[in-house]
């Protein structure tokens, strides 16, 4: 990983991930249309909101998607994956996020990027695992919500010859979706990631009640899970979990890119049907300028996107300063479409029943997730001025001494 | 999806970087402006025209024109020489208007005569070239046009008035835009290739800017002959023909240095900026809101550099034009953001001009900020950018 690498032309992005992407595109919009996926998670407000019960999905839709090889898109051609370039991944996964498709992919995909980065026979079987349709999450995050790979969630303690884990794992992604979860967990000094399957005695799933339909999210509260040496992926798992992070933050932001662009495409075909002063809306300039910086927006995300995809794949060291701006972009971008979207609508846009809120709230989900753009800025800028100074000396001008 | 370089450019790549770094041109008699439309001194314009003449004879100017109009017969060598130029941090060519406008039109539009008369001179930056398309009452509704042409004999007389024209006040020819018919607004124009230094009954007269500098020009033309020889197309035609340079100058902004190296040294020039500046106490390099705003910047500078690349990948592009026609809109924003927070992490520093013997960088943050409206107002404002992507990228109504 250290030898100087070069980023394809084409971001790695070629016939063949064209082809992928397409035929997701085509698929998705065939199996989830709009309406669709209305009367799939948004029929009514009661049951997620008020009952709490989990955001449904289209289980039948899902093992085609298995069958079509997807939970192996990042898993090596020996372990039984299609190991595509990272550019086709997130091709395919911005055509979820453009139909706001429920399911555990992401999540899935998050796993098997940092089983990859594990690598080792345990991480292998896993990975194998996934590419023959199995689901997996990450359960990387503590109570208080930190992005930091040392702020393990779990503890982890020695006892005849296994792990027992104890504590809380926060914002779970689609855990009841998930057949196993990847945990991270403080064993003394070090840091272990475990594999923990979600039926495993001791754990318990809570769910959270999420504004976003199209998941489901959970609190995984461990009270004493062993954990056998077969089920341990790695002894180093901060080192882990920091090498994969760049994948994780492309994964989510090409969710934001394709949602965002959704939501474009969709506000302005509404601005050009809308009549008001007897003009389509789109021809007022309060209506039509914005939609153009949504555009850019969006666009420079996209390129981000696929930036960071082909440094990660080249195994670029500083891939990590391409997917930081990446999700600062997409999760900005994201914020300003959604903002816009709606309130271009007028009043239909408000309600529940039109429909523009499942985007919306999937993107103030994602915009969240790992990190929002002034996280990322402010990880960037430690990468790219330095940390701040510490020094007593350089915190006063030395003019004034 | 043919993103691999030639052989071809391949090679012209490594003769370029060699030839530039071979090459290096002497330091200027005084400090240069920005961009070319800012070029004042007849020093600075000696000196720049010797260096464009130089590359040209290099072959990195008009690489991809044909050999008998003056260029060198590459195809797809030019973006790479812009490339190499940025990269090399070398002066910008002079004769912007020549190159970027006057030359592309009168390739499509020119006779063979024409072609083979103007090119060249475009090209080697011998004869500097401005553009007559403003007036004070056509500006963004550019097809206003009061200048008028007459014809005599084999003649045609001018009288009108143009502004804000950059470059006039060196200028050799003018790429001009006149009515020749009050009975249509679009189909009454005609394009000329006008004669200006020296030619009886043109008058030019400098503009000062905003920031006390001149730079452009408004320009007097009183019964003024023009050969029919020079008329570009046809009588009527002008809209289309003027169409065609709006098209080359808008696309012209990767060559101008928005999408490559330029970017990047920006961030560098803020970061060392932030780097060096103290404020109440703390390095500004230092306040957690100074960083985020310069990081900010360095994802649109980033975020320039993967678009004009992904340009090239149209598997990943929904719209042709969608990237492309960004450029103008982004770049003229990129440094006017860029510059404003050069101004604000300056702080008190920003309030000096540059004669001020203590303005750091001569004033440069200050000046740079106060240039960079022309920049989103020049060529198409900001606003009609917008105009233009919500109506041929979105599909929206037209505003007009
Ligand atoms: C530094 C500089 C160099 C220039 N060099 C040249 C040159 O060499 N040759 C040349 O011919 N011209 C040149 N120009 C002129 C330039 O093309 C015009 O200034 C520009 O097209 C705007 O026209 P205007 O100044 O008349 O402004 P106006 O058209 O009067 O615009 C005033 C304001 O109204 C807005 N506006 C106008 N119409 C619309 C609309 N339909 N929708 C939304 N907003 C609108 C504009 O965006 C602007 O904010 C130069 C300008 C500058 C600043």
């Amino acid at each position: 990983m250290t030898t100087a690498k070069t980023v394809s032309k084409d971001f790695g992005f070629g016939e063949d991930e064209a082809m992928l992407r397409d035929m997701a595109r085509r698929m998705l919009s065939e199996r989830l249309p709009m309406d669709r996926l209305r009367k799939l998670v948004a029929e009514a407000p009661e049951p997620v909101y008020d009952k709490g019960e989990r955001a449904p999905w289209d289980t039948q839709l899902w093992s085609e998607i298995v069958a079509l090889g997807w939970t192996g898109l990042a898993v090596s051609e020996a372990e039984g994956g299609s190991d595509i370039s990272l550019a086709g991944i997130a091709g395919i996964v911005e055509e979820v996020g453009r139909h706001a498709l429920p399911s555990p992919l992401i999540p899935t995909l998050m796993a098997s990027l940092v089983l990859r980065a594990a690598s080792g026979e345990v991480a292998g079987q896993l990975l194998a695992r996934i590419a023959g349709g199995a689901t997996a999450s990450l359960a990387i995050t503590n109570d208080r919500g930190s992005w930091e790979p040392e702020h393990a969630p779990l503890i982890a303690r020695e006892e005849a010859g296994a792990l027992v884990l104890h504590g809380d794992a926060r914002f779970v992604q689609d855990a009841f979706k998930a057949d196993f979860l990847i945990a991270s967990a403080r064993l003394g000094e070090t840091f272990v990631l475990c594999a923990v399957e979600t039926d495993a005695d001791g754990l318990r799933l809570e769910a959270d009640h999420i504004h976003d339909l199209t998941r489901d999210q959970a609190s995984a509260h461990f009270q004493g899970v062993r954990v056998s040496d077969a089920a341990v992926v790695s002894r180093d798992a901060a080192s882990v979990l920091r090498a994969a992070w760049p994948g994780l933050l492309v994964l989510v932001s090409a969710d934001l890119c394709g949602a965002s662009e959704r939501l474009l495409q969709t506000t302005v075909e509404y601005a050009k049907e809308r009549v008001q002063f007897d003009r389509p809306i789109g021809f007022f300039q309060a209506v039509k300028h914005p939609l153009v910086d949504a555009m850019v927006e969006i666009d420079r995300a996209r390129s981000l996107l696929y930036y960071a995809a082909a440094e990660i794949d080249a195994g670029i060291d500083k891939a990590e300063i391409a997917a930081r701006m990446a999700k600062s972009a997409a999760s900005d971008a994201a914020a300003f479409i959604s903002d816009r979207a709606i309130q271009l609508h007028g009043g239909i846009g408000f309600t529940w029943e039109y429909g523009l809120h499942i985007h919306f709230k999937r993107n103030l989900h994602n915009q969240a997730l790992f990190g929002d753009g002034v996280h990322q800025r402010k990880k960037l800028a430690d990468l790219l001025i330095g940390p701040v100074s510490t020094s007593p000396n350089l915190g006063r001008d030395p003019a004034a001494t | 999806m043919s993103v691999e370089l030639s052989q071809d450019q391949r090679a012209f790549g490594e003769y370029a970087r060699r030839w530039l770094k071979e090459n290096a041109p002497p330091p200027p008699p005084e400090r240069l402006p920005i961009t070319p439309i800012e070029v004042m001194t007849i020093g600075q314009r000696d000196y720049l025209q010797a260096w464009q003449r130089k590359c040209y004879d290099a072959g990195l100017v008009g690489a991809d024109y044909p050999k008998e109009y003056g260029g060198h017969g590459h195809t797809g060598c030019q973006r790479i020489a812009n490339q190499e130029m940025n990269r090399a941090g070398v002066p910008f060519l002079i004769n912007i208007v020549g190159l970027s406008m006057a030359a592309p039109t009168i390739l499509q539009h020119g006779t063979e005569e024409q072609k083979r008369k103007f090119i060249p001179g475009c090209l080697s930056g011998d004869e500097i070239w401005c553009q007559g398309f403003s007036e004070p009452g056509a500006g963004s509704d550019l097809a206003n046009q009061r200048t008028s042409a007459v014809r005599d004999g084999d003649e045609w007389i001018i009288n009108g008035h143009k502004v804000w024209t950059s470059l006039g006040h060196f200028a050799r020819w003018m790429i001009l835009v006149t009515r020749t018919s009050k009975d249509d607004k679009y189909n009454g124009l005609t394009y000329f290739l006008c004669p200006i230094e020296g030619h009886p009954g043109v008058r030019v007269r400098p503009l000062v800017k905003i920031t006390g500098e001149t730079g452009f020009n408004e320009v007097f033309f009183e019964d003024v002959r023009v050969p029919d020889a020079n008329r570009l197309d046809e009588v009527g035609k002008g809209w289309a023909v003027a169409m065609t340079t709006l098209l080359s100058e808008r696309g012209a902004s990767e060559g101008a240095g928005s999408g490559g190296g330029r970017g990047e040294s920006a961030i560098r020039d803020l970061i060392s900026l932030a780097r060096s500046t103290w404020r109440n106490g703390v390095l500004a390099a230092d306040d957690p809101v100074t960083r985020d705003a310069i990081m900010q910047r360095a994802i649109v500078a980033e975020g320039m550099r993967q678009n004009a690349k992904r340009a090239r990948v149209p598997a990943l592009c929904d719209h042709p034009m969608r990237l492309p026609l960004q450029q103008k809109l982004t770049g003229s924003e990129f440094q006017q953001g860029n510059a404003r927070l050069g101004v604000e992490i300056a702080g008190a520093h920003s309030t000096l001009y540059k004669r001020d013997p203590r303005a750091p960088q001569a004033g440069h943050w200050p000046l740079a900020y106060l240039n960079s409206y022309g920049n989103t107002i020049a060529a198409g404002t900001n606003e009609i950018q917008r105009n233009i992507l919500g109506e041929r990228v979105l599909g929206l109504p037209k505003t007009k």
